[in-house]
Order: C-alpha cells, then structure tokens, then sequence
C-alpha cells in the first residue's frame, strides 16, 4: 500500500473544507441538543406542578409538514443549481425559504398559545423550562438557516449567484437537512412521547 | 508535470519575510496584531496570551499558598480565597491549558502538513479574539460586578460551579454571571478553532501526506480537536441552562422547584472529564515529537501510538462520573464507572512504554526539551498512578475533594502539561524566532522550576492522607497539616523563581541568543524545512511527501524511510 | 503498512549531506549537558531558595493565632480506621497502592537505565545515528495484555468493595440519624428517639466480636450540596438537596472523631466541622435520655434575666428551645446547647467566654456566616450567656 514512490501528486484529492467545515459543525451542534434532549428526557414526568404536557401540547401537523417539505424543495433547489436551470433554482429555493419562514410562524403561535391562554412560562415548571429551551434551541437553528436562505435567495433573484457557489449552497442545504433531522428528534421527544407520560 | 512542485533536495525556501521583523512605529505593530489571519501570528499570541494568564493565575495561586502557610491565617478573608481559587482554576483551565494547545496547534499544524495557512484564516483569528475576550470579561468581574458587599466581586463558585451554589438563591450578585458568560464565549471560540483546526488537517495535507504519515503532533491535535468539537458544546449547554435560570427563573437546577443538582455535575463532567484529555494532547503531542528527535530515532510503534490517543479520547468520553463516586449514584453505576476509567490506564501505559522503547537504543541528547519531557514522563507516571487510586472507587471515597485530589491534578497539570509546553516552547522557539534558546537558563529554569514543584505539590498527597479537603480557606493547628502546609508553601517561591527564569530566558534569547539556522535539533518534519522564522505562506512551493519522516528522507537520499515504513 | 522493520545498518558520517551537518557540529551537540550543569545549579539553588524564602516571609508577617487547642482526639487519617467501613475500604486501597508501587518501580528503573544507558558518550558520539527502529508487535502486545490483567484484578476487587460497603443491609434496630446539610452547620436528628441537635453526633460503639451495632445515617440537605466526610469512620458520601442519600459507620472504639464538610459549599465551607462522639452504650442511652427532657431551668438571677432577654429577642425566630416560644428552624437547635463541645459547627470551643465573643459578633469567629450581628447590649451579652449555659 505504501509504495511511495508510485504516488502521483496529480492524483492528490481532498475533501472540500467548506462541505467538511459544514459536518464538524454539524457534529458540535449534534452535542449541544444532545444535552438538551437528555435534559428534557430527565424531566419528563417530574414537573411537581401543572401544566402537563398532555394538557397543553398539540401535535405540531402543520409546522412539521413545512419543515419535512422544506427539506425536499431545497433538494430540488440543488438540482436545478447542477443542471444550470437558474429560475427554477430561485423559484424552489423561494420555497423552502417560506417553508421555513411558515414553521417559525407557527412555532411562535404554538408559544403565544401556551404562554397566554395555557400560562406556561420558562419559569413555571421544569416541563416548561426544558420545553422552551429545547423548542426555543431548535428555532434558533431554523432562524439561523433562514437568514442563511434568504442571503442566497437575494442573490440569486439579482442574478449574482454563479456555479461557483454550488458549494456555498450544498453547505448550507447540508445544515438546513440537520435542522431538519433534530426536529423529527424533537418531535419524538416532546409531541410523541412526554405528552404519554402521566405526572 | 505533476513532478515540479516536488522540491529536491531539501524544502528550503527563498529570501524569507520574517514576521515580526517588520518594521514601523508601535501603532502599526498593534495594527499587525489585530488585524493579521495569519496562522503563526495568530498562533504566537495564543502562547503569549496563554502565558499572561498563566502569571496571573499564578499569581492568585501564591496568595492561595500564602493563606495556607500557616494555620487559623488572617492573610486573605474567605471570600476573597473562594475567588482565588475559583479564578485560578478557571482562568488554568481555561484560559491557559486550552490556548496553549491551540497556540502551538495554530503554529505548526498547517508547517507540518506543508499548508500555506489554516483552512479559514479569519475564523482563525475571530476564535483567538473571541478567546481573549472572554478572558478578560472573566478578570472584569474584579471590577464589573458589585457583590454582596458592594465591593467588586469575582465568581467564588469553584471551576466547576457546581449547582445549587450558583442558582440565585445562593449567589447573589453578578459574579456567577461573569463565569457563566466568559465560558460560553470561551467555548465557541473554542469550537470555532477547533473545527478550523479538522478542516485544515483533513483538507490542506500537501501531496502525499496521507493520514498515516501524519506526524503524532498533528493526529493529537485532531483528537484535541475532536474532543473540543463534541465536549465543549455541552459546556455551552450548561452555560445556556444556568443563564436560562439565573436570568428568566427557568428551573434546570432549582431544586426547590424539583430540579435535581446532580443533572449538572453530569452534564458538567460529559464536558469536563474530556476537558482534561484535551489538557493532556498538547503534552502528548510534543513529547511525541521531542523525543525522536533527541534520542536520534523513528518513534516507536507509529500506529499503536496514533490508536492508543483515539483509544484514550474515545473512552474519556465514557468516565465522567468518576468525579462523582460520592454523590450517591448505585453501586452498579460506581462499578461501570470504575471500569472505564481503569481502562484508560491501558492506552496511557501503551503510550508511556513506547516513549521509552523510542529512547532505548537511541543516542539520546540533553538538550532543555527532552530534560523537559523526561520529566514529564517521571511525573505523568505519578499522576497517572495517583488517577488510578482515585478510580478505585472505595479509595475515592476518601480521597475525593481532599487535597489528594489537588495533588494529582497539579501532578498532570504542571508535571504533565505546563513541563511540555515549556518543552515546546524551547523546541520550537528557533523555529519562531531564529534563535537558540540559552541552554544555561533554561537549565536554571528546569531545576528551580522542578524541585520548586515537588516541593509544592508532593506533601499535599499525604495532606490528603491526613483529611485535609480541599477549598477550605483556612484550618486549625492541632490537625497535622501545618509543616506539610508551609512547605508546599516554600515550594511556590521557588516555582516563581524558575518562572522568572523562563520569562528572561525568552526575552535574552530573543535579543542575544546565538542564531539558530533552519534546522538546529536536525530533526525530520516538515516545519523545519522553511526558513526560520517561516515565511509568510510557509512554503514557496509544496512540498512532496513519502514517508512519516520527509527530511529524513530528504537528508538520507541512500536511505530513505519509505523504503521501510 | 507493514510493522517492525529493524534497521541494522548504522548510518554514517558519509552519509549526510554536508552543508547540514557541518551546522550541527557547533552550535547544538557539543557537549554542554544538563549533567554538568548540575553542580552548578544545585549550588546556586540553595542560596535562590533562602533569597526567595527572606522576600516571603515579611507577607506573612502577620502572627497566626494559637488555634484552640481541645483536649481531644481529632486525628483525621485515613489510614487509621476506626470503624467498619472505613476499614472495608483498606482493602482495595492496600492492593492498589501495592500495585501502583510496583509499577512506578518498575517504569522508573526502566527509564534510568535507559538514561544512563543510552546518554551521550563524547563529542564523536553524534557523528553516527542509532539504527534506526520502527517497532515491535510482540512487545508492544505485551505491554498491552499486562495491564489489561491488572486492571482486570482492580475491577473486581473495587466492585466487590463497592457492593459490600455501599449495599451493606443494615439491621432492623440500628440507630437512624438524619443528617441534614445547612450554609455552614449540620442538624443532626434522631427521628426514632425523638431528639434535635446539631454539628454533633452521638453514636453507641460496636465491637468486632460482638453482635455489629452500625448506625444508619440518611443524609438531606437545606440549601447547597455539603458531603459528609468523618475519615476514620467511613468515606464520603454527599448531602444533596432533593435527593436521600444514606451512609453508615460503626466503630469499634470510643472517643471523638472529627470530620469535615467536604464538598465546598460557599463562604464558610472551611468552618463546617462535624463531631461523632462514639459512647459506650450505656453513655449513649445516658445522653439520649438527657436530651429527651427539657432544659434545666435558670437558677441565678443573671439567667433568668437571660431567658427573658432571649424570648424577647429575634432569637426566638431563627432557633428551637423545646416548650418554649423560641420556634425557629433557620438556625442550630439550641435545646440542650450547653452540653455541646464546640459552637458554631467547631469554630470555637463551647467556653462562656467564646461564646459571648460569638454573640457579640458571629462574623467575628466566623465571617460571613448567616448568624446575624444582633447589636446586643453589655448586659444582654452576659444575661444571654449565662442563660445558654443552663441548657444542658
Ligand atoms: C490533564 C489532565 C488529567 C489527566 C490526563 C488525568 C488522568 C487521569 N485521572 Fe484525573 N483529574 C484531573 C486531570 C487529569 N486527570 C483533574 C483536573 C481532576 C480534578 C477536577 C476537580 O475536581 O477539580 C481530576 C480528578 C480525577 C478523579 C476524581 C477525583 C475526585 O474528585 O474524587 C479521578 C477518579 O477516578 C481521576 C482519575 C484519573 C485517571 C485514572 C487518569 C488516567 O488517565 C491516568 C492514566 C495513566 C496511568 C495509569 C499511568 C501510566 C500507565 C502505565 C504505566 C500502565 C500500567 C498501569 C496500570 C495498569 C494501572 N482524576
Ligand atoms: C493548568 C492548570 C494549573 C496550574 C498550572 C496550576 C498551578 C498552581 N496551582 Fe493550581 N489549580 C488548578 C489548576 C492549575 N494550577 C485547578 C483546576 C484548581 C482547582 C480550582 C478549584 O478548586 O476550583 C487548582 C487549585 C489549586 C489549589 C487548591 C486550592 C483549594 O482547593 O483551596 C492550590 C493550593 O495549593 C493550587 C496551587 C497552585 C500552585 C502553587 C501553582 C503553581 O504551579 C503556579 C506557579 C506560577 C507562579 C507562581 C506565577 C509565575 C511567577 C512569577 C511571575 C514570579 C513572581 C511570583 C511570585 C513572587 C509569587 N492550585
Ligand atoms: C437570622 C437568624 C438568626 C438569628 C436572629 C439568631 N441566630 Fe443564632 N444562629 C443562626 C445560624 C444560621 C447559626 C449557625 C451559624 C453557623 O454555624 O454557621 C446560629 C448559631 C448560633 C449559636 C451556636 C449554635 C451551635 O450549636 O453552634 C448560638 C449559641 C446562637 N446562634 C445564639 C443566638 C442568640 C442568643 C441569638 C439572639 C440574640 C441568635 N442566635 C439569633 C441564625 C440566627
Ligand atoms: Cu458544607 Cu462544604
Ligand atoms: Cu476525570
């Protein structure tokens, strides 16, 4: 394996540092829910007062379903981007840019719904401090990845957006993907299992 | 074609820019500084920063040792004790252990993979800033933030802060929030250099520098980088859950409301057990280095040392609890915890056994950085083995929290760690700087520096012996602990001197030491094939690389390494 | 990649590239070793060491005061062990000790030889490099499979100890003491026996021969994380807010032993002293009974005075005096105060004399503790001393 002396620098092939820079990313944030998840798995069924969240919590349909579309649409996004088809790369980037403006609509209704009509505050049970601080951690992820999309979509509508950003974009669709799979966790977690578990 | 880039005989490079050479008035010097992406800078004021702290703490270390001389001291009041050593062990920790390693990462990683900078030159320096910063918001507290007695108070919560003492209930004022904030951005700093660190490993390798000819340097890095990436993110964790709590009442650690203070001492040890693994590389990876170099041979057993510090990082993340043997977790939990904790010991021996098999045979020179590293071998063996103590559970019970404990920390931390990075420094510093370290202070140095050391740190196993715990401000006469106390106080003096020693010894070397040429210790990676100090892109043209050993193989045409690798 | 190639051909001077090695000659190799700069250094050590030591010393001027100086037995060593599970945990010590002894001697010896052994020998030394060496798989699988077999040995002994300490089933009729962990003193409770004190513990002794009499102790805190730390009598076990933790001791000699808080607990962590007096049964049963009834009533007129002074004060708000107005639980239980040793969880020894220090100002003996300045007058001061010393 080690005959040096064939090796040809020609054929020196290494991995793209903004696609690698992208996953380690991805790694560190992976340990950061990590925490937070096993934080909200801690409490669950261990709040001493109510609301509980099989009280309070309805399942998120139409939030989750432009979330999990959003991933599809900005797949498409890229396809266009390789095949050359500007429009249609501008038109599904478009998408998954509202896609993901409509999830953070939603989640901010969920939580005037909970704070204002169900009285769950940060503060007022560790249900709703590890439900905020989890659901809260995920948004901040998905208002990251939208300003991230929108700066793309700008510049793609002004027509400044090159070949040359392909990875630019297969970078960020890598971190819109991951936002993407911490919400199926997310959603396992809170909306499926704590709202089974009886205080 | 392909063939040009190859250079022949050695990477010697053209008329060199030297940095810090540049000329100009203080202004543009500082200009420099803070506006420079370029790794070796950046890297250089890594190490500075790092040693300015490290006087600092230091410092707080000798008033820490000036309260304990003697018994029942009114030297410092309690509170200001708590502060010392909670600053000390944080700003060590830190603010001097963790930009040491990323100093000399940033400085010789992207020479010794033959790359002309690191992957993302100004995240690069947005992490060192950002670094900086947090340090010095840590030491603001002194100032910004009034305490319970409307005097400026620093964090006095321990480094490692453990809940409930930091909820609001039991520390009033701001200064538990200055710890809080200056971690969580020391942390994405942290992480910022870290993933720069992968990138440039796993994207810049010149031709032929495959994962297997890495130098051990540069894979303890990757590991260092590793474990940076996936344990300092659950740092920033904690930091986000005791803001959440001090700042909107959340309840992650109230226990009033039914939250539950050992969560945090498990999240705080996912994090800080790996911690001090990432401590322990920078000292890995040097020694690694130095001593090939001065015994004159390949290190021995290439692959198993690489496999064992993955070996080491991968089961450091499973042994955290063994900070916790008292904290009442099920024996089958204590046993668990023992085992893995114990079987870090194996790729450590590896490691140690190895060093000493790549000196057995050689012809060993006595130059200041394998003094250095010998005596980081004799101490870390002491460290390691008191670890292995405080891992049987039962002895733990009595050892924990007592100054056993202290003593085995200080035993890796200075013995290990602080011993190799003074190794690297004077390894390094021809390269940095272009001129020899003196061999007669650094002698002066060494001597003072480890004797005053011993004297610290070695009665303070046996003042654990004696019940003595650790953290207590001050104690009565009739326990036994007084002599033991004032010795390892005397001990601090001299330690001071042997700094005083090192700080000059950099400052004469710099403007009268002998030059050093290129390549003094004649050694074999590739930062030595630049000029000394290293161009502004380190290498005109990229080298070509076929073995663990390119200069070997560059000085000894007849023989090269990849014949037998 | 293939493993041990050895390398038996010396490499030599021919066979370096001049312009290099010409450099080395001067500069590096010659023969300055740290082995003859030894003399030298350890000369001048000494001398630096006074040096420092005079610069030192003027800081801590300050005259430490005589510290009290109990006539009791305060030893705190570990390896002295009074009690069974402090005993149980010499056992594992002792062998990891040995074995860790061992391998010390052995690494180091290994790394002197090699020092002396391979040190340079003359300035024709470095003309020549060493063979150059790779490896060895089957020395590197031996000094693999050794350790793996010492830790081997260590995990089961540990675990062993660990179940048999820690899961020790305790007998139906052991005494049960609550322990509870306050910022900076600890509330001892006997809840079967119906008694509250505080910082003190009285346990019956055992014997090793006789039928065991271990004392069973569930640990709770107030605030803060404290740990239960009495080293001749069992290792530490943590004191955790929401959390009930239990541990035991059972000694087999009488006497006082001394322990400490030790899991830092903020200001005063140092000043949180705990004391197990270890009584004969028959002592025991005395003092169980003595504190089960009501205080002695003040006799002269001074305590009287005192009695009144210390309802009338804010006292009753923070301390306990059984059958009487003081109802507080924020401080120490002062029922039978009198017959404690020390004050302020062992700060100072329980003397009229400290304790109206004490009373005077807390923060004096014992800054930044949660017992107010109460800005007692003169007369308060005596009165109030006079009456907490009839509560025996
Ligand atoms: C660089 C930092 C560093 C390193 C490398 C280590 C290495 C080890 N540490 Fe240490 N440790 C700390 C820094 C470090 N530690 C700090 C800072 C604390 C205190 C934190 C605080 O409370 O403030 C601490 C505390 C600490 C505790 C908790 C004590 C307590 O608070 O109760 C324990 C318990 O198990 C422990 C164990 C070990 C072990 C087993 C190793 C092992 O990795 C050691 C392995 C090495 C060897 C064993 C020697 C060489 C091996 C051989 C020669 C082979 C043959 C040997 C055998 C088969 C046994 N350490
Ligand atoms: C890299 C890590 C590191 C290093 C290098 C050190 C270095 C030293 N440490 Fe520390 N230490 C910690 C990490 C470290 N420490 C940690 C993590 C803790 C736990 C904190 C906690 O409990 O929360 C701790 C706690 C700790 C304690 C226990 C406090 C307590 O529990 O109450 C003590 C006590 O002796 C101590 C002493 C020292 C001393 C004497 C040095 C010396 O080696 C320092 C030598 C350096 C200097 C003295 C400065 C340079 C000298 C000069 C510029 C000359 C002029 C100076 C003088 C004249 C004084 N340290
Ligand atoms: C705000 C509450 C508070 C008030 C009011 C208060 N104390 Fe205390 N007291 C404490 C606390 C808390 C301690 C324990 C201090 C420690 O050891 O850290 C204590 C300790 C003591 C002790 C020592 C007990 C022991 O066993 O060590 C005595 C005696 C005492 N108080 C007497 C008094 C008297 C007399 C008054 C009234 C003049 C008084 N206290 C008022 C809180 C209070
Ligand atoms: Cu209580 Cu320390
Ligand atoms: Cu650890």
């Amino acid at each position: 394996m080690n005959s040096a002396t064939t090796e040809n620098p020609a054929d020196w092939k290494l991995p793209s540092a903004r696609k690698f820079g992208i996953l380690t990313l991805i790694l560190a944030e992976s340990a950061l829910f990590t925490i937070f998840v096993v934080a909200y798995l801690f409490y669950m069924g261990k709040s001493l007062n109510g609301p509980y969240p099989s009280e309070v919590l309805e399942f998120p349909l139409l939030g989750t379903l432009a979330l999990f579309s959003s991933s599809g649409t900005i797949f498409m996004a890229e396809r266009c981007l390789l095949a050359g088809n500007k429009p249609g790369f501008s038109l599904w980037w478009g998408i998954t840019t509202a896609l993901g403006i409509y999830f953070l609509y939603f989640t901010g209704a969920e939580w005037h719904h909970l704070i204002f009509e169900k009285n769950l505050l940060i503060s007022t049970n560790t249900f709703g401090t590890t439900f905020y601080s989890l659901v809260g951690l995920h948004a901040f992820h998905v208002i990251v990845g939208v300003l991230l999309l929108l700066g793309i979509l700008i510049s793609s509508l002004r027509g400044r957006l090159h070949s040359d950003h392909t990875e630019h974009v297969e970078a960020i669709s890598y971190y819109w993907h991951f936002v993407d799979c911490i919400w199926i966790v997310v959603l396992t977690v809170v909306y499926f299992l704590s709202v089974r578990v009886q205080p | 074609m392909a063939q040009e880039i190859i250079i022949e005989e050695n990477y010697r490079m053209p008329a060199p820019v030297h940095v810090g050479d540049e000329k100009g008035s203080l202004t543009r010097v500082i200009q420099q500084l803070v506006f420079t992406v370029d790794h070796k800078k950046l890297g250089l004021m890594y190490i500075a920063a790092g040693l300015l702290f490290f006087v600092i703490a230091g410092l707080l270390a000798g008033l820490i040792r000036m309260q304990l001389a003697f018994p029942n001291n009114h030297f410092l009041p309690p509170d200001v004790y708590n502060q010392s050593f909670t600053m000390h062990g944080t700003t060590m920790i830190f603010l001097v252990g963790m930009p040491m390693a990323f100093g000399f990462a940033n400085y010789l990683v992207p020479l010794m993979i033959g790359a002309r900078d690191m992957a993302f030159p100004r995240l690069n320096a947005f992490g060192f800033w950002v670094f900086f910063f947090s340090g010095l918001l840590l030491y603001f507290s002194y100032v910004g933030a009034p305490g319970l007695y409307a005097a400026g108070s620093a964090p006095d919560v321990g480094w490692f802060a453990y809940s409930p003492l930091t909820t609001k209930a039991f520390s009033r004022g701001h200064s538990t929030d200055y710890w809080t904030l200056s971690l969580l951005l020391g942390g994405i700093g942290s992480v910022a250099t870290a993933l720069n660190i992968l990138v440039t490993v796993f994207c810049m390798r010149c031709p032929g520098m495959t994962l297997g000819r890495l130098p051990i340097f540069v894979w303890c890095m990757v590991v260092l980088s590793f474990l940076v990436i996936l344990a300092l993110p659950c740092l920033s964790a904690c930091q986000i859950m005791i803001s959440l709590d001090r700042y909107l009442g959340a309840k992650f650690f109230d226990t009033q409301a039914g939250g539950d203070a050992v969560l945090w001492q498990h999240f705080f040890w996912i994090f800080g057990h790996p911690e001090v693994y990432i401590l322990i590389m920078p000292a890995f990876a040097i020694t690694s280095e130095v001593i090939p170099v001065f015994s004159r041979k390949p290190i021995f057993g290439y692959p198993v040392m690489v496999a064992a510090v993955v070996a080491i990082a991968f089961i450091s993340l499973g042994v955290w609890a063994h900070h916790m043997f008292c904290v009442g977790m099920v024996s089958l939990a204590n046993a668990f915890f023992v085992t893995s904790t114990l079987l870090v010991s194996i790729p450590t021996g590896i490691k140690i056994f190895n060093w000493l098999a790549t000196m057995y045979g050689g012809k060993l020179r006595f130059e200041l950085p394998l003094i250095f590293c010998i005596a980081f071998l004799f101490q870390f063996l002491i460290a390691g083995l008191t670890g292995v103590m405080l891992a049987v559970a039962p002895f733990d019970w009595q050892l924990s929290d007592s100054y056993f404990v202290v003593a085995h920390f200080h035993y890796i931390l200075i013995g290990g760690l602080l011993f190799t990075i003074f190794a690297g420094i004077y390894y390094w510093y021809p390269k940095a700087f272009g001129k020899l370290p003196n061999h007669k202070l650094g002698l002066w140095h060494f001597w003072l520096f480890a004797i005053g050391f011993h004297i610290t740190f070695l009665p303070q196993h046996f003042l654990g012996f004696l019940g003595m715990p650790r953290r207590i401000y001050t104690y009565q006469s009739d326990r036994g602990w007084d002599e033991m106390n004032l010795l390892s106080t005397i001990g601090v003096a001299i330690q001071s001197a042997g700094i005083l020693f090192f700080v000059y010894n950099l400052i004469y070397s710099y403007f009268w030491g002998k030059k050093s040429g290129d390549d003094p210790w004649d050694a074999w990676t590739l930062e030595w094939a630049t000029t000394s100090p290293p161009p502004e892109y380190n290498f005109a043209k990229l080298p070509l690389v076929k073995s663990r050993r390119p200069l070997w193989d560059a000085k000894h045409p007849e023989d090269p390494d990849w014949k037998h690798e | 990649m293939h493993l041990p190639a050895e390398r038996n051909e010396s490499l030599t001077k021919k066979n370096f590239p001049p312009t290099h090695f010409a450099y080395l000659k001067e500069s590096v190799l010659s023969p300055r070793l740290s082995i003859s700069g030894f003399a030298t250094t350890a000369r001048l050590l000494f001398t630096a060491c006074i040096v420092i030591l005079s610069t030192l010393v003027p800081a801590l001027a300050e005259q430490p005061e005589p510290s009290p100086k109990p006539d009791i037995y305060r030893l705190t060593d570990i390896f002295q062990p009074q009690s069974r599970p402090a005993e149980l945990i010499m056992e594992p010590t002792y062998l990891v000790l040995l074995i860790c002894f061992g391998i010390f001697a052995v690494v180091v010896a290994v790394l002197v030889y090699v020092l002396i052994k391979f040190r340079p020998r003359g300035p024709q030394d470095h003309l020549e490099e060493p063979p150059q060496v790779y490896g060895s798989y089957n020395i590197e699988m031996a000094w693999t499979v050794i350790p793996c077999l010492i830790v081997f040995v260590l995990v089961l002994v540990s675990s062993r100890s660990i179940v048999e300490i820690q899961d020790q089933p305790m007998p139906e009729d052991a005494i049960k003491i609550r322990l509870i962990g306050h910022q900076w003193w600890w509330e001892v409770q006997y809840p079967d026996l119906g008694i509250t004190t505080a910082n003190e513990i009285h346990v019956p002794v055992s014997s090793k021969n006789g039928p065991p009499r271990p004392t069973h102790l569930f640990l709770e805190s107030a605030d803060v994380i404290h740990s239960f730390w009495v080293p001749q009598l069992a290792g530490k076990t943590d004191l955790v807010p929401n959390r009930l933790n239990h541990t035991w001791v059972e000694p087999y000699k009488t006497g006082v032993f001394v322990g400490n808080c030790a899991e830092y607990c903020g200001t005063q962590h140092a000043n949180m002293l705990l004391r197990v007096i270890v009584q004969t049964p028959e002592d025991f049963e005395k003092w169980a009974v003595n504190q089960k009834q009501l205080p002695t009533e003040p006799q002269d007129a001074l305590a009287i005075q005192g009695k009144k002074d210390f309802y009338a004060l804010s006292c009753v708000n923070c301390h306990k005096i059984d059958a009487s107005p003081a109802e507080g639980v924020f401080g120490p239980d002062l029922t039978k105060f009198a017959v404690r040793q020390t004050l302020g969880a062992g700060v100072a020894l329980n003397t009229p004399e400290n304790l109206h220090d004490w009373l005077l100002s807390p923060d004096s003996l014992k800054p930044g503790c949660y017992m107010p300045d109460m800005k007692l007058s003169p007369q308060q001061l005596s009165s109030l001393v006079a009456y907490l010393q009839t509560l025996k």
